[in-house]
C-alpha cells in the first residue's frame, strides 16, 4: 500500500512544476491581454458586446475539446497548445470583472475626477482602477482557480501536468494516483488563490511591510514549485535522446515503461509523454515531437489509410509499414508479437443461452440489445465497416470509458461491448469473444513506430528497439495488463514482469 | 474698477433628444471677488449653467468668458484645473487620504512635492482641520462637515480664484450647514474668491449671496442683490419664492417679541 503512494509522491515534484509553469504562464499572459482589451471596451463601448461575447463563447467550449483543438490548429503538441488554450480560458473572468468593476464605479467620483481636470487616462489610472480593484482581483482569482483546474486536461495534448496522475490513474485503476493528482491540483489552486488575496489586502491597505512579505512569500512559493524545472534548465540542454509517447490505456503505459527500460539499459536518455490522445500521438510522431510509440496496424489501416478491406494480417502489416515510410518517413522498428484487436464480447452465460458464437449469430438479437463502446469506437471506420458488413442494428449504443465497459457488460447494463483482445478483464469477467467470420475488423498487430529521422539522429536506436521484435506474446501482454487492471499492481511492476520474461528467454537461448 | 470674472452671453443648452432647452439664452456676469448664487428648483437648469462654466457640459450656443477669455479657446482639462469645483456628496476619493485628495490638482499640474505638502498644511489650517491629525485620514473617517471642508480645500488647492459649488451644503445637518456657510463667506472675502454657488435653498441664497440669479425652466427670471429681489421682485415666481422667507422671518420676529414681553 505505502509503496503505491510513495511511487506517486515521487512523481509529484515533476508534474507539479510543469502544472505550475503552465498555469502561471497562462494567467500572466491572459491577464496581460485582458486588461488592455477591457480598457478598450470601456473607452469604446461598441467593443464591449463583441469582446465579451467571444470570451464567453470560448468559455462554453469544453476544456478538453479546446485543448485538443489547439493541436491541429498549431500543428504541434505539448506546452504551447496547452498554454494557449489556457490563456483563452483565463480571459473571460478577468475581462468581465474589469469591465463591470470599472463601470460600477460611482458616477460621483468620475464627475469629481473630471471636474478636477483629469484626462481620461488619469481618471482610469487614479480613480477607476483603484476603486474597481477588489472586483478585478476577484476576477483574477476566479481565473486562477479555473486555469489550475483545467490545466489537468493538458496531459492528452502532450503537456505534462498534474493530469498525468489523473489520466493514467483512471485508466490503470490506480486510485492513489488519481487522489494525489486531484489533491495536488486543489491545493495548488487554493494556495495561489490565497497568495493573490494576500497581495490584494496588502495593496489595499498600502502596507509596505505586508506587501513585501506577500511578494516574498509568492516568489518563494513559485520558486519552490518550479524548482525541478529551474534545476533541470540549469543543468541540461533540453531534449533527451529519445521521447517516448503513450496513449491513454493501461497497455500503452506498460509498453511506454518497457521501452524506456530497454532504451535506458542500452544507454539512452529518455523522457515519456504519457496519455496522448490517439491521433495526437500519431501526429506528434510524424512531426517529430515524440520519437517512439506503439500503435496497432488495424488502427493505421482503417483510420489513417482509410481502408476498409481486409486482405489478411501479413499483407496489412507490410502495406502499413510501406505506407508509413512512404507517406510520413515513419519506420517500424519492431512488431511486438501480439495483436490487440477490437473484438465484440458478451458474457459467456449470455452467449451460451442465446447460442451465439459469432457476430453473424448476433445480428438477429441485436435490435433488442444495448451495445457499449469506448469514446472512439462508434466514430471510427471500423464500426462503419462492422455494422455495414453484418447489417448490425442495435437498440441503443452507449459510449463509456473503456475501463468501465467490462464491468458494465458483466453486470448486464449492456449486452455487448467492444473489448480489447489483450485486456485481462475478458478472462476475469468470463466474457465470450464473438468470431468475426467476415473479417470486418482488421488485424491489430502492435508495432513500434519510430519518428522520421530519429534513427539517423540517434544511432543505435533501431538496434536497441529491435530487442522487442516478436518478444511479447498475447498471453504475456494480457497478464501484464491484468496485473494493473485487476490485481491493483503498478505499471512499472507490470513492465518489469515483461522484462523478466524477456531476460529469461534470452538466457534460455543457446 | 470692478472687472467681470465670469460672463455668460446668450448661453443655451439643448441636451440630445430634448425638444426644449435645458438652459435658454442666459446672460449674466459675475464680478471678480463676488459670490453669486444660482437659485432654482431641480430641473431649472441651474446645475447645467454651472457645468458649462468648466465645460463639464458643452453649451449649444452663446459665449462664456473667464477673465475676458472665451472658454472655448481653452483646453477643457486646463480650464478645469484653473477652476475649483466642489459639489454635494463631495466626491472625495475614498481610496485616497485627506492629504492625497487635496493634492490631486497640484500633482496633476506637476507641482514639486514640497510645495504640494506645504499647500496641504496651509489649506487644512485654513479649514480648521489640524494637519497633524487629519492628513492621513480617509474620507470614511470624517464627519459630514469635515468632508465638506476637505472638499473645499481640494477645490482651492491649486490657488484657483474661481470656485464653482454645486449644492455644497445639501447633505449636512442644519447646525453644521450654518457653520460652514459662515466660514465660506469669510473665506471668500479674505481670499477674494469669485464663487458661483448653486442651491435650491432660498435662505441659503439670501444669507450667502452678493447677487442671486433665479432660474426656472431653463430661464433666468432675475439677477440682483438679495435685498432688491426680496423687496422688488421682478417676476411673480420670484415673488412667490421670496414670500416664504419673509413669512418665516415675520413669524420668528413675532415669537421673539412675545417672549421678550412675557419676560418683562
Amino acid at each position: 500500500m505505502s509503496e503505491v503512494w510513495l511511487e506517486q509522491f515521487a512523481l509529484l515534484p515533476g508534474y507539479l512544476s510543469r502544472h505550475l509553469l503552465l498555469s502561471v504562464t497562462a494567467l500572466a499572459v491572459g491577464i496581460g491581454l485582458s486588461m488592455p482589451l477591457a480598457f478598450a471596451a470601456i473607452r469604446h463601448r461598441w467593443l464591449q458586446g463583441p469582446i465579451l461575447t467571444i470570451a464567453s463563447t470560448i468559455q462554453t467550449v469544453p476544456g478538453l475539446a479546446l485543448l485538443a483543438l489547439m493541436v491541429p490548429l498549431l500543428g504541434q503538441i505539448g506546452f504551447v497548445p496547452a498554454v494557449i488554450a489556457l490563456i483563452l480560458y483565463s480571459m473571460l473572468p478577468v475581462l468581465r470583472n474589469t469591465v463591470t468593476g470599472i463601470e460600477q464605479v460611482d458616477r460621483d467620483f468620475i464627475e469629481a475626477g473630471r471636474g478636477l481636470g483629469m484626462t481620461p487616462n488619469q481618471l482610469l489610472l487614479r480613480v477607476q482602477l483603484p476603486l474597481a480593484f477588489p472586483v478585478i482581483v476577484a476576477g483574477i482569482r476566479t481565473a486562477t482557480v479555473w486555469v489550475v483546474g483545467i490545466a489537468t486536461l493538458s496531459t492528452p495534448v502532450g503537456a505534462t501536468s498534474l493530469g498525468n496522475f489523473i489520466f493514467s490513474g483512471l485508466q490503470t485503476q490506480n486510485y492513489a494516483a488519481v487522489l494525489v493528482g486531484c489533491a495536488a491540483a486543489a491545493a495548488l489552486a487554493l494556495i495561489l488563490d490565497r497568495l493573490i488575496r494576500l497581495l490584494e489586502i496588502a495593496l489595499a491597505r498600502r502596507d509596505r511591510a505586508m506587501l513585501g512579505g506577500a511578494v516574498l512569500l509568492t516568489v518563494a512559493a513559485l520558486t519552490a514549485g518550479l524548482w525541478p524545472i529551474l534545476r533541470s534548465a540549469a543543468l541540461v540542454d533540453g531534449r533527451p535522446d529519445v521521447v517516448i509517447g503513450t496513449k491513454t490505456f493501461t497497455e500503452q503505459y506498460i509498453l511506454g515503461e518497457l521501452i524506456a527500460d530497454v532504451l535506458e539499459v542500452a544507454g539512452f536518455d529518455t523522457n515519456t509523454r504519457d496519455s496522448l490522445g490517439s491521433t495526437v500521438a500519431f501526429d506528434a510522431l510524424a512531426a517529430e515531437r515524440i520519437d517512439v510509440y506503439v500503435d496497432y496496424t488495424g488502427t493505421i489501416w482503417a483510420n489513417y489509410m482509410q481502408r476498409d478491406d481486409n486482405p489478411g494480417r501479413e499483407t496489412i502489416r507490410s502495406e502499413v509499414a510501406r505506407w508509413l515510410i512512404d507517406e510520413h518517413g515513419i519506420e517500424v522498428a519492431a512488431t511486438l508479437g501480439f495483436e490487440n484487436a477490437y473484438v465484440l464480447a458478451m458474457t459467456r452465460a449470455g452467449a451460451e443461452s442465446l447460442g451465439v458464437g459469432t457476430i453473424d449469430g448476433l445480428v438477429a438479437h441485436a435490435p433488442s440489445m444495448k451495445m457499449g463502446g469506448d469514446y472512439e469506437f462508434f466514430g471510427r471506420p471500423e464500426w462503419a465497416s462492422l455494422s455495414s458488413r453484418y447489417g448490425l442494428q442495435f437498440d441503443e449504443l452507449v459510449t463509456m470509458d473503456s475501463t468501465l465497459m467490462y464491468a458494465a457488460v458483466a453486470a448486464g447494463e449492456v449486452d455487448v461491448i467492444t473489448a480489447f483482445s489483450t485486456d485481462g478483464r475478458i478472462h476475469a469477467f468470463d466474457l465470450a469473444i464473438l468470431d468475426d467470420t467476415r473479417g470486418a475488423l482488421p488485424p491489430y498487430d502492435a508495432v513500434l513506430l519510430v519518428a522520421p529521422n530519429a534513427s539517423s539522429r540517434v544511432p543505435g536506436l533501431l538496434r536497441a528497439l529491435g530487442a522487442l521484435d516478436n518478444a511479447i506474446d498475447v498471453d504475456l501482454m494480457r497478464s501484464a495488463n491484468r496485473h494493473v487492471d485487476l490485481d491493483g499492481g503498478s505499471v512499472s511492476r507490470a513492465a518489469e514482469m515483461i522484462t523478466a520474461q524477456l531476460m529469461f528467454e534470452a538466457e534460455g537461448r543457446p | 474698477m470692478v472687472c467681470d470674472m465670469i460672463e455668460l452671453e446668450g448661453v443655451t443648452k439643448y441636451y440630445a433628444n430634448a425638444s426644449t432647452p435645458a438652459v435658454a439664452e442666459i446672460s449674466l456676469s459675475v464680478e471678480s471677488g463676488s459670490l453669486h448664487v444660482v437659485l432654482g428648483e431641480s430641473g431649472s437648469g441651474k446645475t447645467t449653467v454651472l457645468k458649462m462654466i468648466n465645460r463639464l457640459v458643452e453649451m449649444s450656443s452663446g459665449r462664456i468668458r473667464l477673465d475676458g477669455e472665451d472658454i472655448r479657446a481653452i483646453d477643457p482639462i486646463a480650464l478645469r484645473r484653473r477652476i475649483g469645483y466642489a459639489f454635494q456628496g463631495v466626491g472625495l476619493f475614498p481610496h485616497m487620504t485627506v492629504a492625497e485628495n487635496i493634492a490631486v490638482v497640484p500633482r496633476l499640474l506637476g507641482w514639486p512635492g514640497r510645495a504640494v505638502s506645504d499647500r496641504i498644511d496651509e489649506l487644512l489650517e485654513t479649514m480648521g482641520l489640524p494637519p497633524a491629525s487629519f492628513r492621513g485620514r480617509y474620507p470614511r473617517e470624517l464627519s459630514g462637515g469635515q468632508r465638506q471642508r476637505v472638499g473645499v480645500a481640494r477645490a482651492l488647492a491649486a490657488r484657483s480664484h474661481v470656485l464653482l459649488m454645486d449644492e455644497p451644503f445639501g447633505a449636512l445637518d442644519p447646525i453644521t450647514r450654518d457653520e460652514l456657510q459662515e466660514e465660506l463667506k469669510k473665506l471668500q472675502r479674505s481670499l477674494g474668491l469669485t464663487v458661483v454657488l448653486v442651491t435650491h435653498d432660498v435662505n441659503e441664497a439670501l444669507l450667502l449671496a452678493d447677487r442671486i440669479a433665479v432660474m426656472k425652466d431653463g430661464r433666468l427670471l432675475g439677477h440682483d442683490t438679495p435685498d432688491r429681489l426680496l423687496n422688488a421682485p421682478p417676476h411673480p415666481y420670484v415673488e412667490t419664492l421670496m414670500a416664504m422667507p419673509k413669512r418665516q422671518a415675520a413669524k420668528l420676529a413675532e415669537l421673539a417679541s412675545s417672549r421678550a414681553t412675557g419676560v418683562s
